[in-house]
């Protein structure tokens, strides 16, 4: 029961949060200099113009007048239709979700991956010169930022030696027809190589871009825990029942020193996805980040706050199920 | 013939040079069961870590040898030592609160070293299991096998521990302070509990201490350590009535009477300290010369 009163009160959190979000992002949008009209309009237009277009977008009206318009749109599902684009906000937005997921989520795969595999390498041979060398690979690695490692990339991969493809998320030359968005995931389920493999070389230079600085802070963060823990009590009982030192690490250690490292991590996947606005850019990669920084460009607000609700949905969500697989994977606030 | 278990001339030292253990020498025949006290940092829990092999990694060996069943444990490589020991020794920890892995279930805590060590089936660990936890009295065993150590006391869990080190029948187990931690109330019937397991079992134990009424109660044999050396190795009946060395005689009369509690406690006279620090010191030059 517990959980579920939790889960409730979370769930109550994540509404106030959201709600505080589009009311922020919906005045900040129209306080700045810069309208849509303005955009829209060849120079020289008449006030005369300007007005009519105003009132056919609703600017003329206050902003708490157009906020209700809009929020309520919101709750019946409209979100409005894109200026620029002039196509429905959600749609837009559903429709790139799922390139965005899939390069982030690949991302954290690879973070995980690289950095427990260095953490535990260093732990393995702690207090030896490799450990110094991995502390001296993570600093690095934590320290250039992700759109840099993506230049990185592109000049060796995709220039000098081409391996992988520079930009885009697919072959044009692909005629796929899936059902879904999600082609990564689509492509594995219908078991096509073809595809698989087209993709992987459009995503895996940003999506290791992506994953280098979360990878070297999983590696540390790990690496400390596990050092930590390898001190105490029950580790050493178990190695005089004569377990080997990677039984130990693995089996004793790493279940209760990968908690405290769980919760960082989702905090970091956060920044993780706000990385992916630059990353998709440089990669001309058709996600939602992409979108958004034309959708700055534009001025387009509607489709600007359908993003950045969109996005601010995605946060909340990966804190919450963060912590309940804390809560699944520590004993001590299973039942309590 | 030599015995069950024989230290000889065990010195540890840290990195830098600093003296943990002083040429130690012991001598355990099968079955024994031998006090080791000493005031903290005397270096008594080394030695059972030194046995175990789990000395911390800022501690190194000088010399010495310790003959395990007429092996030496210094000469064996990390697996055939992890082997040697996880067969044949098993340790009682000092606290109870921290020696349990808190993500694992306590039942596969006690029958992991059986299974995955020495290759029980796993009903025949489950069993034993059960038949353990019957001996050392946790009443509903079947619900604490399914329990996590956060949900049980530390008496609970050091009666698991103690069960878990008699599980695969160890012929040497080294009791490292296993009362400190817990209650007065509950010391009582852990020591008497340590003291039942090892006549019923025929186990030879290693009971590092700094409780000489637990000696009293458990021990046939002890050995007095202070700054890492042995200055006295004696029989039980003989220290209690007899003790040869001066601190052993001021130990003897700093311990609490409980027949007369109004009386004061008597510390060990500076002198007393002194003149054995001198003697180590002496000891020690003769032995850095020696080198």
């Amino acid at each position: 029961m517990p959980i579920l009163k939790r889960l409730f009160i979370r769930i109550l959190s994540i509404a106030v949060t959201l709600i505080g979000v589009s009311i922020i992002v919906f005045v900040v949008i129209r306080v700045v200099p810069g309208n849509p009209i303005s955009m829209m309009l060849p120079p020289g237009a008449t006030d005369d113009d300007i007005l009519r277009l105003k009132i056919l977008y609703g600017f003329d009206k206050s902003i708490i007048e157009q906020f209700f318009i809009w929020i309520s749109g919101v709750l019946s599902g409209d979100f409005g239709t894109s200026i620029s684009l002039r196509q429905p906000v959600l749609s837009l937005v559903l429709g790139r979700l799922p390139a965005t997921l899939e390069l982030s989520l690949l991302a954290l795969l690879i973070a995980c991956i690289l950095g427990g595999t260095l953490s535990l390498l260093g732990t393995r041979l702690r207090e030896t010169k490799i450990e110094g060398i991995i502390d001296g690979i993570n600093g690095m690695a934590m320290s250039i930022p992700d759109f840099l490692w993506g230049l990185i990339f592109i000049l060796l991969f995709g220039v000098m030696w081409p391996i992988f493809h520079i930009s885009g998320r697919i072959s044009p030359f692909l005629d796929i027809d899936y059902s879904t968005q999600f082609y990564l995931v689509e492509s594995i389920v219908r078991f096509d190589l073809k595809v698989f493999a087209d993709l992987l070389a459009h995503m895996l230079m940003p999506a290791v871009a992506l994953s280098i600085p979360l990878a070297a802070i999983i590696s540390q963060l790990l690496k400390q825990s596990l050092k930590e823990t390898m001190h105490l009590d029950y580790v050493t009982l178990s190695r005089t029942k004569g377990y080997s030192e990677n039984h130990v690490i693995l089996r004793e250690a790493l279940p209760n020193a990968v908690l405290p490292t769980m919760t960082l991590v989702g905090v970091q996947f956060t920044f993780l996805i706000g990385g992916t606005v630059i990353i998709e850019r440089l990669f001309s990669y058709e996600g939602l980040g992409n979108m958004a920084i034309d959708a700055v460009i534009n001025r387009d607000l509607p489709l600007i706050q359908g993003i950045v609700i969109l996005f601010a949905l995605i946060f909340t969500l990966v804190n919450l199920l963060v912590d309940l697989t804390y809560t699944l994977l520590n004993p001590k606030l299973r039942n309590g | 013939m030599t015995a069950f278990l024989s230290i000889r001339n065990l010195s540890i030292s840290l990195q830098n040079g600093e003296r943990i253990l002083r040429s130690v020498n012991m001598d355990l025949a099968r079955g024994d069961v031998r006090g080791l006290v000493g005031e903290s940092g005397a270096g008594k829990s080394m030695i059972g870590k030194a046995i175990l092999g789990i000395l911390p990694r800022a501690l190194k060996i000088d010399e010495g040898e310790i003959l395990f069943q007429g092996k030496n444990l210094l000469n064996l490589n990390p697996r055939e030592l992890r082997k040697e020991i996880g067969a044949n020794a098993a340790l009682i920890p000092q606290d109870p609160l921290t020696a349990l892995n808190p993500s694992h279930r306590i039942g596969r805590q006690i029958t992991n070293r059986l299974i995955d060590i020495l290759g029980w089936s796993k009903s025949d660990a489950v069993k034993r299991t059960y038949d353990l936890l019957d001996e050392v009295r946790i009443p509903d065993p079947k619900r604490v096998i399914n329990s996590f150590p956060h949900e049980l006391s530390g008496g609970m869990r050091q009666r698991i521990l103690i069960a878990s080190a008699f599980a695969a029948e160890p012929k040497l187990i080294i009791a490292d302070e296993p009362t400190t931690a817990l209650d007065v109330t509950v010391q009582k019937q852990i020591v008497s509990l340590i003291g039942e397991m090892q006549s019923r079992h025929g186990t030879t134990l290693l009971f590092v201490t700094h409780d000489l009424g637990v000696v009293s109660k458990v021990c046939q044999s002890l050995s007095v350590l202070f700054l890492g050396k042995v200055i006295e190795d004696t029989s039980v009946s003989l220290f209690f009535d007899n003790p040869s060395h001066p601190y052993s005689r001021a130990l003897l009369t700093a311990t609490p009477k409980y027949t007369d509690p109004n009386s004061d406690l008597i510390p060990v006279s500076e002198k007393i300290l002194n003149s054995v620090k001198e003697e180590v010191l002496r000891l020690d030059r003769e032995w850095s010369n020696g080198r």
